[in-house]
């Protein structure tokens, strides 16, 4: 996140019926044709008469400025891009021109009608009204802007309102009306904001009042301008981040100033009262939205388009999307458009995420990130940063919603900001930066606390001339072990401190002695079993096949040590179908010997000596027996398939070798044959959205939650890759990999042609990562917090011990903390984590992470500490695990309520007093809403049209072992204009915000969120791009079942392609990649993505969302 | 009574019988007071080289109980074409086949030479011979390597069409398919745990699935014969396969850790092995041949636990009730051994190892199938490959000498009925009216399944005369039995034997010597000897002993000849006069005293007992005893310590155990090396006469003996004094003098004590 936000955002309220303007415009659909909607935004400055269509001009430019260099122009850049292009799409340009006109006629009277909308039937009642709504609306947007103005608007809004109502059509007569309030109003803040580019700042641009309307489902417009009141501001640039004085450059500058400095100083100090003043805070925090009064009521009635959060509304518009001709966006579009015309807030002028982000790659990602100092925020995940480990943890193991912890539970309750840190214990880092350090500390052990038992790290104080040590997190006094024994310094330090990675750097390992292995010995080297389902459907696919050909390389791969010259893993085999086959593939036969076991009611291990082998020494055997299986089973008419039995299978035989290891199951039907954990089809999709809902989330026998239990103990992890073809119970099936630290891979109907690069990539990359097995986490905390809740791929059997039959390099555990007594601001509050386990050559080690954390006694320190990412992890997580044991509604209520109490929370605390109706969002928060909203429209909280119930309970598992970086991406997906990527730069064009009003008709994009690639491709994009990216002459030629581009030899397809490997590499699952043409039936997957814009199975646009969020803030602060 | 000994042995060649009574008491209560009960030693496939069999089928009695065999016994109206069943008097119309048939062309059963004739018939599909080798693994490396040895060797043995299958285990059990190409592939199965027949069958595909209803029928009659032939496959197509897979055959891979037996899965190895046998042959000659180098120490049918310390059950234990796994052990393998018998499979037991195996447990599987017992110290012993290889030995003709799924039907003329059976066989629960409600041995039926025999497997089987004294039979009366076994010979044919034999009937009061001359007391003595071995199955040894003794003092009271309490005045008729030996060392025999032995022993010795013909029958009771001196040619000797002199080898047959004993000064001259020289070449000679008798014996018997070769006091010298009446011991040493033999340190009583007392008590008024 960048922190120009700040700067921006003061601006913007001023101007911000530039952004709201946007919004209307976007939502809708936009409204007529490209060109000729914008005028409207263009009107925004001056209020009025920008809204008119009038100004139509450089919309294009400033679309790509996110941040908003200039508000007007930015809105019209914008404009045509979401109107026009994406949403005319279909209607082509002609259309829109009348569009318009007939769309405004309609408003009062008609515009009911086309839209459907019950609820909208209701505001138009009242046509003059609908302008205040707008108002009211807008008010609430407007983010970020600094002062608010004066209530008065409200008054002042309505009445405009009523007047405009009839000018509907022209946005500037809405418009204005609350415009001009908050010129006035805002007036003296423009100042401090505008600097940076007053209006433009997208970011927060308050969002006029009155635009407002409509921007979700098109139809609300109507009602009340009223908002004249708006925004004020708060500019003050964010806290610490030293930033923001950077992006916008020139800020206010005192206030910035203060912000700045890391510390805090300038900014924390002042309480609540100092914040207004300080233009440079509100800035950052963003964006307050008026709302206009009575508001509240008017929301409900109001936004139609609000209706998802709350579940009235949702319903109704999602029918209409739904038509079944696909077409829907014209429709809307056109019908939307009436009413639109009214204000919108300008989605330029609400918080970006890309501007966020690439302001904190701009900002931070020069340097590195040195972690010595308390408390610090690190950059967010989406910036390249290096790391210097200088007694904390770097953050790619560690992240913490919060760096600065209040000091007393009351505080935290107050908040209501969760306590969590995001643990990633063995993550890969950058071939730049050292991985940490072996200490052995010799026959005794790690140096220890004796009371808390946390281990020698850089926090511990040396006393008493360096004989005894006090522990940082307990301050017991312990004794320091005679060969430990060393002379402090002058300083207190130990001399020998640098030479000691456990006093001086954050990460660092011990080797662990026998005392810390089970059963008092030490493991050996862990073993892969690969257990292949050999029914017909996977060898008519040619799954085995491929599988077994795949193998036969892979092999060479297992996970080595550092410098070992061979893996010490050992490998075993197995396939199945109703009955089991293990191989005896031991080096001295001269054939593999199989070995069928159908007693899978009972399930044993057939044989030991022979089955789990050294791949080197009996390569010959493998590779005849990966010869033969596919042709054993080319006949089979088998199509019934057990599953529970072969996970007992593996663990057995892990048990009898007496090594921890990791089962990798192909498996591609619900096991239905007579055997323990056999399943039924129990998918009901009529249970959405009903109280047993959450069924569908739960596993339909207890007997894998036992077998998991099982498989834990003895370090056994499983990797599922599920190839179904129908629904196969994921929710049931992934119970054992998820409770074990494994991982699940799904490709649905899976084909050779399509998916086997995805597949085979996959299955590479996870055979090679690097693992550890048989772990054990624990997290120690310094008095006065104590992490209470835990969340990832794991089991627990106590409340502090994380247990994973296995860990690999992409799982990461979400700790959530609580006070059980007070905090210190001085000494602060110490995490230390320790991981136990067994690395891939069977070493018995001990993982230490260790992170300082700030604690304040005043929230604004808080919020200013916060990391959003961190948090929608976190929340997301907290959510998924949710709907196990709660309706999903209820789920989605809590989460907004939760966001909505911390923001009100900020608001109330440390904002600086302002209008009611102005949403002011934290600096480090103000993605909160637009992350949030990607969160409840997830699949899994609210299910898209074509999703399987399979699919949600796939990505449920997903998403709990994420890290920050991965959530982010899953979330707020990545949408990349590669006509505009520079050929010769290796760099990746700049992103852009996930609308279809962003995209243009004449680009192609690429669009990424961790599973999936999309590459969407414009309806007019140049035959050139065309021919040099697909090989075909024309856009109706390129095929949309492509699953990778062609290899072409020319500059653009080559520089595509080494984005999209790029893309690849960055992620830990291979992504589908999938050919979107525009308009065509594969766009209505594509536009599930455009997290902005309204989902076409209800969930609100991020301008809706804003504005029901506001709603809610501003009740809780009433 | 040279006509008699005649008589009985010339019955016993040409009808394979030898009745106890070869003159038969007239009526039920004085048959009672014979003592020693009507019955008769059956060797029904006994070996006639000079008997061709006929080609047809046997003509029966229209009597639906009856359906007796025509015979030579029959009335036979040549005119009429009528024949006479001599059971039920039934007139039979003879078939149109034997419409020629006068006094001069008479049929073969007709003829009286022909008592004994067997038939060819064509009944049902033939199916080639079986054979399923369950293997132990949990083996010495050497002990596996010979036993793979043999079993690669008997596949050369085995008639080429005959049927293979191999099942292997150890702590878990392998059914190898056999008919796979490239990757070898065997179901398994966990050891410890019961299947039933019906899931082994499932488990191993071999139940008829129910998917092919949908395909096509043909599909579905393609499938079949694969799905069984997977685990059984004839020899000639897979013996090279067969051979590599046993080649490759490895030690049970599972550790075994100190203190610890290997885990083996007998019981359910044989369960499966059963299983799989009746789910695709059933009722077809097989042979499941069980070859173990252990207790089975898991799973159903475990005789000990793995732990070393505790020590597998000793009949100590057996008779403080501290045998833990003994009763449920047994239970598992009778209810195999009934399934198996019940489908006409057999089971061969082949047991090598230095303890125990378990013999006790699984001996029903062998005893009630018809199955071998072979028990060894190890599978690298000749012991073991002679004898296995002799399962193969072929008859004179060229045939295996086995056969296959027999039963056998007695029918008896009305004045008798049938008692019971002992022998390895099972009841098939036939009543009928000439079956007696008084069992002895395996009774209530008139026929047995014999699921497994060779030319000299020999039943006791037991009748009782039911005449009532007040209906006299008339003068010349014959009462007839007719034994009726169908086989399935080792050439797949079908066959019938039938023998008919009669003896005339003789009023016990007023013609008592015709009935004692026509005793015979060998056959009397082993198929007592039979009973008390069945009874000591299930009774206490002492009371088996008490219950031995009392039917001879009985029997002695009832034929000897003396005056009342004068024992010196005692005397038995010759017919009797070897009898009470008989008893004597029958009463010390290992089939009834288990000191000394352990209950696998016990249980192996009783096992051929039950078998074997009246010739190994009697050495079994009383061992015959050779000596080789040079005051002239080798002479038996009485089986007495006196016989034990120096000068002398002595070479003892026991049926298990072949001891040539050197005497003291033989032992000293053999150690100072004088046969090795020219001069003393006729002592050479004399060293070399009993080894080449003993070779002799060898190479007949089966199973192999025990071959001893020890001297005047040898540790092994045990085996010959432990068999030797004590006539001397250190309790008479002085008493005798310096004179002769050797004393035994043993507190048994002699021959001559045992003599004295059954005089005393035979001629004491008060029993």
């Amino acid at each position: 996140m960048s922190v120009n936000q700040q700067t921006h955002t003061g601006p913007p309220y001023g101007q911000p019926q530039p952004g709201y303007q946007g919004y209307q415009q976007p939502a809708y659909g936009g409204q007529p044709l490209p060109g000729v909607p914008h005028s409207q935004y263009g009107v925004y400055n001056g209020p009025m008469p920008g809204y008119q269509q009038p100004v139509p001009p450089q919309g294009s430019v400033r679309a790509p400025s996110t941040s908003g260099t200039s508000l007007s122009s930015g809105h019209l850049g914008y404009s045509p891009f979401g109107q026009g292009d994406v949403q005319n799409g279909i209607p082509a340009s002609t259309a829109p021109m009348q569009r318009p006109p007939a769309s405004q006629p309609f408003l009062p009277g008609s515009a009911p009608v086309p839209v459907s909308q019950t609820s909208m039937l209701q505001q138009y009642g009242p046509p003059p009204a609908s302008v205040q709504q707008l108002s009211n609306h807008m008010a609430g947007m407007t983010i970020g802007s600094t002062s608010t103005s004066a209530p008065p608007p409200a008054g002042l809004g309505y009445g405009p309102p009523t007047s405009v109502p009839p000018v509907s059509g022209s946005f500037s007569a809405t418009g204005s009306g609350l415009y001009t309030p908050y010129t006035a109003s805002q007036g003296p803040l423009p100042p401090s904001v505008s600097q940076g580019l007053p209006l433009a700042q997208p970011p927060f641009s308050g969002i006029g009042p009155s635009s407002y309307p409509p921007t979700t489902g098109a139809p609300r417009p109507p009602t009340m301008p009223g908002p004249p009141l708006p925004v004020q501001t708060a500019a003050g640039p964010p806290t610490s981040q030293p930033n923001h004085v950077s992006s916008p450059p020139p800020p206010p500058s005192t206030l910035s100033g203060p912000y700045q400095g890391p510390p805090m100083s300038g900014l924390r100090g002042p309480p609540p009262p100092t914040h207004p003043p300080q233009p440079g805070y509100q800035m950052q925090q963003n964006g307050s939205f008026e709302q206009v009064r009575g508001p509240q009521t008017n929301y409900g009635g109001a936004y139609p388009g609000t209706p998802n959060y709350g579940s009235q509304p949702g319903p109704p518009p999602p029918p209409k999307r739904l038509d079944p001709d696909s077409i829907p966006s014209p429709q809307l579009n056109e019908l939307p458009p009436q009413q639109k015309p009214r204000h919108r807030i300008d989605p330029d002028a609400i918080p970006s995420p890309i501007q966020v982000i690439e302001d904190d790659r701009s900002n931070r990602g020069s340097e590195p990130f040195v972690t010595g100092v308390r408390g610090q925020v690190p950059p967010l995940v989406t910036t390249n940063f290096l790391v210097k480990d200088q007694g904390n943890a770097s953050p790619r193991y560690i992240r913490c919603t919060s760096y600065n912890i209040p000091c007393t539970s009351d505080m935290a309750k107050q908040s209501q900001v969760p306590l969590a840190a995001v643990i990633k214990p063995l993550a890969t880092l950058p071939p730049d930066e050292t991985l940490p350090y072996l200490v052995d500390h010799g026959e005794s052990g790690p140096v220890r606390c004796n009371r808390c038992k946390a281990y020698m790290c850089p926090f511990m104080q040396f006393i008493e001339g360096g004989r005894r040590f006090q522990c940082c997190f307990c301050s017991c006094v312990t004794e320091v072990p005679p060969h430990y024994f060393q002379h402090l310094d002058h300083t207190g330090k130990r001399v020998d401190f640098y030479d000691r990675p456990e006093l001086s750097l954050g990460s660092y390992e011990f080797l662990a002695t026998v005392d810390y292995c089970k059963n008092n010995k030490f493991p050996s080297p862990p073993a892969f079993i690969f257990m292949i389902d050999v029914s017909y459907n996977a060898v008519k696919s040619g799954l085995v096949r491929l599988i077994c050909e795949e193998l036969k390389s892979l092999l060479d791969y297992l996970p080595r040590e550092g410098n070992m010259e061979e893996s010490a893993i050992r490998v075993g085999f197995v396939t199945y179908n109703k009955v089991l086959h293990f191989y005896n593939v031991k080096s001295s036969l001269a054939q593999p010997q199989m070995m069928v076991v159908s007693d899978v009611a009972d399930m044993f291990v057939p044989l030991l000596d022979g089955f789990l082998v050294n791949v080197n020494e009996s390569r010959t055997v493998i590779i005849s027996l990966l010869d033969q299986i596919p042709e054993m089973f080319a006949d089979t008419r088998e199509t019934e398939t057990v599953f529970g039995p072969v996970i007992q299978a593996g663990l057995e035989a892990l048990k009898a070798a007496e090594c921890a290891g990791k089962l990798f199951i192909f498996h591609t039907s619900l096991p239905i044959a007579e055997a323990p954990g056999k399943l039924k089809n129990r998918d009901d999709k009529k249970l959405i959205n009903t109280d047993k809902e959450k069924t569908l989330f739960q596993p339909q026998t207890s007997f894998y939650n036992n077998l998991a239990k099982d498989c834990v103990a003895q370090g056994c992890c499983v990797d599922l890759f599920l190839f179904p073809n129908q629904y196969l119970d994921v929710a049931t099936l992934g119970i054992v990999t998820y409770q074990t630290g494994g991982s699940i891979y799904k490709y649905a109907y899976f084909q050779l042609e399509t998916d086997q690069d995805r597949f085979l990539n996959d299955l590479r990359r996870d055979v090679q990562k690097e693992v550890g097995f048989d772990a054990v986490m624990r997290v120690r905390t310094s008095t006065g917090i104590r992490a209470t809740d835990f969340f990832g791929a794991f089991f627990m059997s106590n409340t502090t011990d994380v247990e994973m039959a296995g860990l690999d390099c992409d799982k990461t555990i979400t700790v959530e903390f609580k006070h059980d007594d007070k905090l210190s601001e001085d000494s602060g509050a110490l995490l230390q984590c320790a991981l136990l386990y067994t690395s891939c050559a069977g070493q018995r080690r001990l993982r230490i992470h260790n992170l300082s954390l700030n604690c304040c006694t005043q929230l604004a320190d808080l919020y200013r500490n916060c990391e959003t990412d961190t948090l929608i992890n976190y929340l997301a997580k907290y959510a998924y695990r949710g709907v196990l044991n709660s309706p999903v509604k209820t789920v989605r209520d809590a989460l907004i309520n939760q966001c909505a109490q911390i923001l009100a929370c900020y608001r109330k605390n440390c904002a600086s007093p302002s209008s009611a109706g102005q949403l002011i969002l934290p600096e480090c928060m103000k993605l909160l809403p637009v992350y949030l909203n990607c969160v409840l429209k997830s699949d899994v909280l609210q299910p898209g049209l074509e999703v399987t119930t399979d699919d949600r309970a796939y990505i449920r598992q997903l998403v709990t072992s994420m890290d920050v970086a991965e959530t982010n991406v899953f979330f707020y997906p990545r949408l990349l204009p590669v006509t505009k990527a520079d050929v010769d730069s290796d760099s990746l064009p700049a992103a852009i915000r996930n609308s279809e009003e962003r995209l243009s008709k004449g680009d192609i994009y690429l669009l990424e969120n961790g599973l999936n690639i999309f590459v969407w491709v414009g309806v007019n994009v140049q035959q050139g791009l065309i021919q040099n990216l697909f090989g075909v002459s024309s856009f109706s030629q390129i095929s949309s079942t492509l699953n990778t581009l062609p290899v072409l030899e020319n500059p653009f397809s080559k520089k595509v392609r080494s984005i999209i490997d790029m893309l690849q590499v960055q992620r830990s699952r291979y992504m589908k990649l999938i050919i979107v043409k525009q308009e065509d039936k594969l766009e209505m997957l594509f536009k599930q993505f455009l997290v902005e814009d309204k989902s076409l199975t209800g969930g609100a646009s991020y301008v809706d969302f804003l504005c029901h969020m506001h709603k809610e803030i501003r009740q809780l602060l009433s | 009574m040279a006509t008699y000994l005649e008589f009985i042995q010339q019955n016993e060649e040409r009808d394979g019988v030898r009745f106890s009574w070869n003159v038969w008491p007239s009526s039920r209560l004085e048959a009672t007071r014979m003592v020693v009960p009507l019955a008769c030693l059956l060797t029904p496939l006994k070996e006639r080289p000079d008997l061709p069999p006929v080609q047809y089928e046997p003509v029966l009695c229209s009597r639906p109980t009856c359906k007796a065999v025509l015979n030579p016994l029959c009335q036979v109206d040549y005119r009429a074409k009528l024949w006479a069943c001599n059971f039920c008097f039934q007139r039979n119309q003879f078939p149109p086949a034997y419409a020629g048939i006068s006094e001069v062309n008479q049929p073969a059963e007709l003829m009286p030479q022909f008592s004994t004739i067997e038939y060819i018939v064509q009944r049902g599909p033939q199916t080639p011979l079986i054979f399923l080798y369950v293997v132990d693994t949990c083996l010495e490396e050497e002990d596996l390597q010979a036993l793979k040895e043999s079993l690669q060797m008997s596949l050369s043995l085995l008639p080429a069409d005959a049927l293979v299958g191999l099942i292997t285990f150890g702590r878990m059990v392998q059914v190898h398919e056999l008919s796979c190409e490239g990757i070898s592939k065997s179901y398994v199965f966990r050891g410890t745990k019961d299947l039933t027949a019906k899931q082994i069958q499932d488990m191993l595909g071999l139940s008829r699935p129910a998917v092919p209803v949908q395909q096509g029928r043909p599909l579905q009659t393609q499938e079949q014969p694969a799905i069984s032939s997977r685990f059984l496959q004839p020899v000639h197509k897979i013996d090279m396969n067969l051979t590599d897979l046993l080649g490759e055959l490895q030690r049970d891979p599972w550790p075994v850790t100190q203190g610890k037996r290997p885990l083996r899965s007998t019981g359910v190895a044989l369960s499966i092995a059963v299983g799989l046998l009746e789910g695709t042959f059933p009722n077809t000659g097989a042979r499941i041949m069980l070859f173990t180098g252990g207790p089975p120490t898991q799973g159903p049918g475990m005789v000990v636990g793995d732990e070393l310390k505790t020590p597998i059950r000793s009949w100590h234990d057996i008779e403080k009730d501290n045998a833990r796994f003994m009763k449920k052990a047994t239970k598992h393998y009778e209810t195999l051994a009934n399934r198996t018998a019940a489908n006409g499979h057999c089971i061969d037991i082949y047991a090598c190892a230095l303890d125990q195996t378990g013999l006790l447990e699984m001996k029903c599987c062998a005893n009630l199938t018809g199955g071998h017992m072979v028990m060894g110290d190890s599978f690298n012993t000749s012991l073991f490959k002679q004898t296995f290889q002799r399962v193969f030995n072929k008859g004179f003709n060229g045939d295996f000498r086995m056969a296959f799924g027999a039963s056998l039907e007695v029918k008896t003329s009305r004045e008798l009925k049938i008692a019971g059976a002992i022998g390895p066989c099972v009841s098939l629960n036939a009543k009928g009216p000439c079956v007696s409600e008084n069992e002895l041995g395996i009774g209530g039926t008139s026929q047995w399944k014999i699921c497994s025999l060779d030319p000299s497997t020999t039943l006791a089987i037991y009748f009782e005369v039911v005449n009532q004294h007040n209906a006299p039979i008339p003068q010349g009366g014959r009462g007839a039995v007719q034994f009726v076994t169908q086989y399935q010979h080792s050439s797949t044919q079908k066959r019938i034997r039938v023998t008919t034999i009669a003896r005339n009937w003789a009023d016990a009061q007023s013609q008592l010597q015709h009935i004692e001359a026509a005793f015979d007391q060998e056959a009397a003595a082993v198929l007592m000897a039979r009973l008390g071995v069945y009874r000591a199955e299930s009774e206490e040894g002492p009371d088996v002993l008490r219950w031995l003794d009392r039917q001879l003092i009985r029997l002695c009271q009832k034929f000897g000849q003396y005056n009342k309490d004068d024992p010196n005045s005692f005397r038995l008729s010759e017919s009797f006069s070897l009898y009470p030996q008989f008893m004597f060392h029958l009463r010390r025999s290992p089939f009834l005293q288990v000191f000394n032995n352990s209950p696998d022993e016990s249980s192996y010795y009783r096992h051929h007992f039950a078998r074997q013909d009246l010739t190994q029958s009697l050495i079994m009771i009383q061992p015959i005893l050779y000596a080789y001196s040079f005051h002239g040619p080798p002479e038996p000797v009485l089986l007495d310590s006196s016989s034990i002199l120096p000068d002398r080898i002595l070479l003892m047959d026991t049926f298990f155990q072949i001891v040539i004993y050197l005497g003291e000064t033989i032992a000293q001259w053999q150690k100072a090396g004088y046969q090795d020289m020219p001069e003393y070449e006729n002592f050479k000679h004399l060293l070399q006469a009993p080894l080449d008798d003993a070779q002799e014996i060898l190479q007949t018997r089966f199973p192999m003996p025990r071959y001893i070769h020890t001297e005047h006091g040898g540790s092994q010298a045990r085996f010959l004094l432990s068999k030797v009446n004590p006539s001397q011991t250190h309790n008479n040493l002085y008493a005798w003098g310096q004179e002769s033999g050797a004393p035994i340190l043993t507190d048994d009583v002699s021959l001559q004590v045992f003599m004295d007392h059954l005089k005393k008590l035979a001629v004491s008024s008060a029993s």
